[in-house]
């Protein structure tokens, strides 16, 4: 907006209301992406509180298990794949997505849904086989941290899975209207941010653990 | 013995024991508020005002409402903790030599921790929340939040959490930790009753209210603003509740994962913080402060804007040092988060660090003088109207230096050591606390207060509550920095020596005084309305004010603003006003509004019921809250009716009936 008044000195030429109302408010003009973005930022800052937690009794045994006995590095690594993979897939959703194309959008959103389970499925596997081997998160300090990043992280995979589940039913109820890509805009940005997140855990934790 | 397991599965720890029939104090307590709830619920039915207040305020989205609100939700809650704050005081003051006073240790523990518990989380928050939801908006020309639906969710989780805590009243009891549950006393095998449970409850539930409120309204400052408003043309109140709502999304995290790893240790029997298996306690306190420190300035900076506004305003000049005050909350805000540490110097953690923590601390002391001579030279040859706003900036000026010294003091970190947990240390934060924040809450309060329902409050009783809170604070805290200075330590409920009472009885008086400041603020607000007539603001403009919420009218009707601002200076109005601004009396076009939803109430509804059987180890019922949560969430993002438009005629027939405005400028 220009200053008519302080350039032409006649205060009746200044504009003082919109002419057209451009819909600026109600979460338009990309208030919905920033505001998710804060919160990705906010969630990554729990994050960083597990991760702090983690580092200060990371070497809190109390005489338990270490790291090196407890995690199987090969069975991780297929974990990692499958969570990448699952980033790629969503990768290939969103140019379909843009093109308005219903059917290949679902397709991959399937996709990495499944694969998101199976993520899901050999962490509780490998919980399960933990727990059972006496190095349940009561066990020492150290478990209790690694179950819980770890288990947080799982969490919110878990609610990306829901989260995906009901965009499938929501695009085919409503084709790909701007409150839907709005929506798989966020979805993605999360899923790529549980993405970020994993490759902190499986360097920090499983990799350094496993060195030390 | 199957009839107690049945029992046990059904109402968890829950017993007839842990409804407090055999306390007195409690009992009458319960019977009042019962009482007082019934008669409450009675004349709503009785009046038929449910669906009205369903329809018009329960499920509303407009932030006006909601802030509102969140103001009335405070006031309550201020009622609350401000009666543990006299029973305290009551019981300081004769409890020396052989009398115990007449607080068991195990209820006065209770009381201290709810008193700040509430103060903080259920009437600070709520306030500086409540004042920005309403205010903001109005000043940067928008109709809305970003996020409408979002606001009320958070105003009621909020409440929740509020209800959660005054429930510990009456069902089992609170936390007797301090009110921010020091890991390891918080643990399960030093607290093994329901306080901690519930204490974690209220205060998850109301922090993601507090969470989402604070992107909600860093998302609506960032992308909402009227056209021609730049960063650097946005009113003060505004960069301070950005700053401050930044500073809430950076910092609530911390308490939420250390509230969180608190809960697993009591609940799933981790060991984050207990003493062995290799548990950190002092990694919770470093948590807790990570968000406690800077809480203050979520707090502060609000209020900080607020005196800024009102010192303009009332000096008829513009704020002095407009950039200098931006940049000033800026560097608080960041400097606030390297600060954490100086609430416990004592934990040993070296000179080096202690040194670090210590000159960060009193570097705050910079950009916080930088703003009260901002201040300063706004008033200086400005036209200054002594009015209720002005009194209490001024009250706040005198007030929160004496406060923000003895901060720079404490920050030193040989002269910590000797006053650490000492009462010392409790009069100084009471003095930023009430000093800086409540004043200047009751500042905004009554300023903005003819904004949000067309008349002023009455000016005698509001005078009331300004001498009350101002003598009654000094008279109550002056007495506590000089025992405190002599060595006396906080959360004590019996002194033996006897020359210490006088003190505590001036203290105990003081907090009498500031009871009367209370009494009659809420006066000010009945008599306000019974003179509402003779008081009514007509102009929508009634101190003269710069910024744009005095442009419209008072109330506000539901769309704010029949057309967008188009903003060209910093203070936007007194630039509309000072060039023959008219309103437009036709061409009025169909207002775009979001809807009303319930789904807030119910959601926070299912979060205090979850909260509760978690409490009383009731699982059956949390498994139920639980789904129930998931599942109306999901269900909620099926709505898609989540707007209307407001048509041109009624736009047309709302402006028709504003006074017209041009006698007003």
């Amino acid at each position: 907006m220009t200053d008519h008044a302080l350039r032409s000195g006649q205060p009746a030429a200044t504009t003082w209301h919109l002419a057209e109302e451009e819909d600026h408010d109600h979460g338009g003009n990309g208030a919905t992406l920033l505001g998710f973005w804060i919160y990705l930022m906010s969630d990554a800052l729990i994050f960083a509180s597990l991760f702090a937690m983690y580092g200060v009794v990371s070497t809190g045994y109390a005489g338990g298990p270490v790291p090196r006995e407890i995690f199987d590095l090969k069975l991780v690594a297929l974990n990692t794949a499958f969570l990448l993979a699952s980033s790629i897939t969503f990768g290939q959703a969103m140019p379909h997505m843009e093109m308005g194309r219903v059917g290949p959008t679902r397709f991959w959103l399937a996709i990495t849904g499944l694969l998101g389970a199976a993520f899901l499925g050999i962490e509780l596997y490998e919980f399960a086989h933990l727990i059972a081997d006496g190095a349940g998160p009561q066990r020492s300090a150290f478990l209790s941290a690694f179950f819980t990043l770890v288990g947080t992280h799982g969490a919110h995979v878990t609610v990306g899975l829901i989260w995906i589940g009901s965009m499938l039913v929501q695009i085919g109820q409503h084709g790909l209207s701007l409150p839907m890509k709005r929506r798989l805009m966020c979805l993605s940005m999360f899923w790529h941010f549980l993405d970020i997140i994993w490759i902190g855990v499986f360097t920090f934790v499983y990799l350094y653990g496993v060195l030390r | 013995m199957t009839d107690n397991s049945l029992l046990k599965t059904i109402f968890g720890r829950l017993t007839w024991e842990s409804f407090p029939i055999h306390e007195p104090i409690l009992f009458t307590t319960f019977v009042v508020v019962a009482l007082l709830g019934l008669g409450i619920v009675g004349a709503i039915t009785r009046f038929g005002l449910w669906g009205y207040l369903w329809k018009e305020w329960f499920t509303s989205v407009d932030h006006k409402k909601v802030g509102v609100m969140y103001i009335i939700l405070a006031i309550v809650m201020l009622l609350r903790g401000f009666s543990d704050a006299l029973m305290m005081r009551a019981q300081q003051a004769v409890a020396f030599g052989s009398n115990p006073g007449y607080l068991p240790p195990h209820h006065y523990d209770q009381i201290f921790t709810a008193h700040g518990t509430i103060m903080i989380f259920f009437v600070a928050i709520p306030l500086v929340v409540g004042i920005i939801n309403f205010v903001m908006p109005l000043q940067i020309g928008a109709r809305d939040v970003a996020f409408p639906f979002l606001n009320n969710l958070s105003f009621w989780l909020t409440a929740a959490g509020a209800v959660l805590t005054m429930v510990s009243l009456f069902v089992g009891e609170f936390a007797r930790t301090g009110w921010l549950g020091y890991a390891p006393l918080s643990e399960l095998a030093y607290s093994p009753d329901t306080g901690v449970d519930y204490y974690l409850w209220s205060l998850q539930i109301a922090g993601v209210g507090t969470t989402l409120s604070a992107i909600n309204m860093v998302a609506t400052i960032v992308k909402m603003r009227a056209p021609g408003m730049t960063m650097m043309k946005m009113p003060v109140f505004c960069w301070t509740a950005l700053c401050s709502n930044v500073l809430a999304i950076a910092i609530f995290p911390a308490l939420t994962a250390a509230f969180f790893l608190l809960m697993l240790d009591r609940y799933v029997g981790t060991n984050f913080f207990t003493n062995g298996l290799g548990g950190a306690p002092m990694m919770y306190w470093n948590m807790v402060w990570i968000w406690g420190h800077p809480e203050v300035y979520v707090l502060v900076l609000p209020a900080f804007g607020i005196y800024s506004e009102i010192t303009a305003t009332f000096s008829g000049k513009p704020l002095f040092g407009y950039s200098s005050m931006v940049y000033a909350t800026v560097v608080i805000t960041i400097l606030s988060y390297l600060v954490w540490l100086h609430h416990f110097f004592t934990m040993g953690a070296g000179p080096s660090v202690n040194s670090f923590f210590g000159i960060a601390t009193m570097v705050i002391a910079i950009p916080t003088g930088a703003k009260v001579f901002n201040w300063l030279f706004t008033m200086y040859k400005g036209d200054i109207r002594f009015e209720l706003p002005m009194m209490w900036v001024v009250a706040f000026m005198l007030t929160f230096v004496v406060g923000g010294m003895t901060g720079v003091l404490l920050a030193i970190p040989p002269a910590d050591f000797v006053l650490h947990n000492s009462l010392f240390l409790v009069a100084h934060f009471h003095n930023t606390i009430i000093g800086g924040v409540v004043f200047g809450l009751f500042a905004g309060m009554v300023y903005w207060f003819p904004k949000a329902f067309g008349f002023k409050l009455d000016e005698f009783w509001g005078k009331v509550a300004f001498w009350g809170w101002v003598a009654g604070y000094w008279i109550a805290w002056t007495p506590i920095y000089i025992v405190g200075l002599m060595g006396t330590t906080r959360r004590v409920n019996h002194f033996d020596d006897p020359t210490l009472q006088p003190y505590f009885i001036v203290a105990a008086v003081g907090a009498v005084v500031i009871l009367i400041g209370i009494l009659g603020f809420v006066m000010s607000i009945v008599i306000g309305f019974v003179k509402r007539h003779e008081l009514a603001d007509i102009t929508g403009d009634p101190w003269g004010g710069r910024t744009l919420e005095w442009s419209t009218t008072s109330p506000p009707p539901a769309y704010n603003f029949a057309f967008t601002p188009v903003v060209h200076d910093l203070d936007a109005w007194y630039d509309m006003k000072k060039r023959g601004y008219e309103r437009p009396a036709s061409g009025f076009r169909p207002v775009h509004m979001p809807r009303n939803t319930g789904a807030g109430v119910i959601l926070s509804g299912l979060a205090l019921a979850l909260g509760f059987a978690m409490v009383w180890y009731i699982w059956w019922l949390a498994a139920l809250c639980f789904a129930g949560l998931v599942v109306v969430a999901v269900g909620h993002t099926f709505n898609m009716k989540r707007d209307f438009f407001i048509p041109a005629d009624e736009v047309a027939r709302t402006e028709a009936k504003r006074p017209a405005l041009a006698e007003g400028i």
